[in-house]
């Protein structure tokens, strides 16, 4: 052929060029069903590109640093539910686990095992809401029925054990709310074949398929730079080519004892965000099972009278039980003066709860790290230039919390 | 004791900014002035051997009921991280209620910009050289700075009008080329 082609996409350029669009400004959210909470983006749009945006976040701020000031240490829990809703007791851990560091105490094999695997279990559920409700925003919604559906069954076995579907408040500083009961691994065995299964079939169904391809491959890239400069943790990290897993880095809780692998991305755009959550839930499943194998006997609270409550027939029938159990109480853990940064792999990324304490039972102060407060710091920069469809697409795969992004 | 490396080297190179090195079983805790606190950030973030490429938050503590007596009544907390060297350090700066300003850092990580939004927000510390020190988290018609010690925890405000965005809108056009 001996003439030269053009491509569509230049003569598109040009015909722009012509028109000298105005700006249109728009604000995309905060009640927006696309904008998974109430995150406010303000675009300068010409056509549907996105010139430029500013964000604004706080619509979902409730003072939570300030209110734990004011609680014990296990009052405080419930209040980490809040934070990532999504995957509350992962939260649950993270305080928990910072606070008994402080103190110094050694906490029970039993306990260890069984918080890993409700941890392993939230970062699963997490991700399957995250990316069932990325589908659904760029347009495939059969997978989120696909994927929901076996959300709903590690509900119920959470139901079970906690008594509550989404706010768990399941840990207490030295231990837990209570064991397990009996037939939860047959649960756990039944839920963890339906995910796998439903994410094989999720995978088989968009793996391949053009549209979704065209949708999510070289859109909203974030580089290894970018990443870093923003303070990206998480899948969101892993995704832009970084090998960080406080699991492998710094292990905790016996993470280096066991077999797991962590998927990194090669160009961070909104495929590999979607990829990596993808593999990180095959590889809970295998976490989960060996530690359900290999899950220890005994005791799930450790035997400390300064921080775990006394047993109830003690309570009510041995004066000493009976003052113990109001001391914890009313005065809460004491835990001695000093400061902690401690951190866990929650399922947005790093989880950090830097907490100073004066020797009392309350916390002097608290502050939370929560992951998508920096993820979320680069979003008006990295949707620039795209089209507003794509900046939907590139939230959902950022996996952005209001509940831990305002406190 | 065994020090690490991030301590030595700055020993070695800012030994007269370092106020204290508190002995913190957990982290690496070092409090230094707050006149040199972006050299000193620069020097951990560009230095081969520290390689402090994260800057994973900022926080302030205010002492004002704390037990314990304090030189001034904030400390800013910085909390950098290397993802090549995976080691973590926590720097502390006393800065006065006379005097709450320090220099921001920005132009090191860009991740200190919302952190030092926040700070602002909830502590009242101004940050030098920020490029957009507004709220973040709290209403822009907001009074006062609730993380401190001072703010009652029942104290309600109204709040009423939406912030328009345009100040940062119109910034960030000028930048770009398109007002």
């Amino acid at each position: 052929m001996a003439h030269t082609k053009v491509e569509p996409k230049e003569l598109e350029k040009d015909f722009y060029k012509e028109l000298h669009t105005e700006l249109l400004f728009i604000n995309l959210g905060p009640s927006h069903p696309a904008s998974h909470g109430t995150l406010r983006t303000f675009c300068a749009l010409d056509g549907e590109t996105i010139k430029a945006a500013v964000t604004e976040i706080g619509y979902l701020h409730r003072g939570f640093e300030k209110t734990v000031e004011h609680k014990t240490y296990n009052q405080a829990i419930p209040y980490t539910d809040r934070l990532n809703y999504v995957s509350s007791i992962m939260n649950n851990v993270g305080f928990a686990k910072a606070v008994e560091k402080m103190l110094g105490i050694q906490i029970t094999d039993r306990c260890i095992f069984i918080r890993v695997i409700l941890s392993e279990l939230m970062r699963i559920i997490d991700h399957l809401v995250c990316i069932a409700a990325n589908l659904v925003d760029i347009g495939a919604l059969t997978n989120f029925w696909y994927l929901y559906n076996q959300r709903e069954l590690v509900y119920t076995i959470l139901e079970k054990l906690t008594g509550a579907r989404l706010t768990n408040s399941f840990t207490r500083i030295g231990g837990l709310y209570r064991d397990l009961y009996d037939g939860f691994e047959d649960d756990l065995k039944y839920a963890l074949k339906q995910i796998e299964k439903a994410t094989i079939d999720v995978t088989k169904l968009i793996r391949k398929n053009r549209i979704f391809l065209d949708r999510t491959q070289n859109i909203c890239i974030v580089t290894k730079e970018q990443a870093i400069s923003y303070g990206f943790t998480g899948p969101c990290l892993r995704a832009s080519g970084v090998e960080y897993d406080i699991r492998k880095v710094h292990p905790y809780y016996y993470y280096d004892q066991f077999d797991f692998d962590i998927p990194v991305g090669e160009k961070g755009d909104v495929y590999d965000r979607i990829f990596v959550r993808f593999e990180e839930i095959y590889q809970s499943i295998k976490l989960i099972r060996q530690y359900m194998k290999n899950l220890p006997g005994g005791s799930i609270n450790v035997d400390d009278k300064r921080v775990t409550l006394p047993d109830k027939s003690q309570t009510y029938n041995n004066i000493e039980g009976l003052i113990n159990h109001f001391k914890l109480i009313f005065e809460g853990v004491k835990v001695d003066p000093g400061e902690i940064y401690d951190c866990t792999e929650a399922a947005n990324g790093e989880l950090g709860f830097f907490i100073v304490s004066d020797g009392s039972g309350y916390p002097y102060k608290v502050k939370v790290r929560p992951p998508c407060f920096y993820i979320f710091s680069s979003f008006a920069d990295i949707i620039e230039e795209h089209m507003i469809a794509d900046a939907i697409a590139c939230l959902g795969s950022l996996n952005i919390i209001a509940g831990e992004l305002d406190r | 004791m065994n020090e690490s490396i991030t301590i030595k080297k700055l020993k070695k190179f800012f030994s007269d900014s370092i106020i204290e090195i508190t002995d913190n079983k957990h982290n690496d805790t070092i409090i230094v002035k707050k006149e040199n606190i972006f050299e000193i950030l620069k020097f951990l973030k560009d230095d081969k051997e520290l390689d402090y490429n994260v800057l994973m938050d900022i926080t302030v503590i205010d002492y004002l009921k704390y037990p314990i007596k304090k030189q001034e009544r904030f400390e800013v907390v910085y909390i950098l991280y290397s993802l090549n060297k995976f080691h973590r350090v926590i720097i502390k700066t006393p800065v006065s209620l006379k005097e709450p300003y320090i220099d921001s850092v920005t132009s090191l990580w860009k991740s200190a910009d919302w952190a030092e939004r926040e700070a602002y927000d909830m502590y009242g510390i101004k940050f030098n050289n920020h490029p957009n020190l507004k709220r973040i988290l709290n209403h822009h018609e907001f009074v006062g700075h609730p993380l401190r010690k001072d703010y009652p925890i029942k104290k309600r405000q109204e709040l009423s009008l939406n912030d328009s965005l345009m100040d940062e809108m119109d910034k960030k056009l000028i930048q770009k080329g398109l007002k």
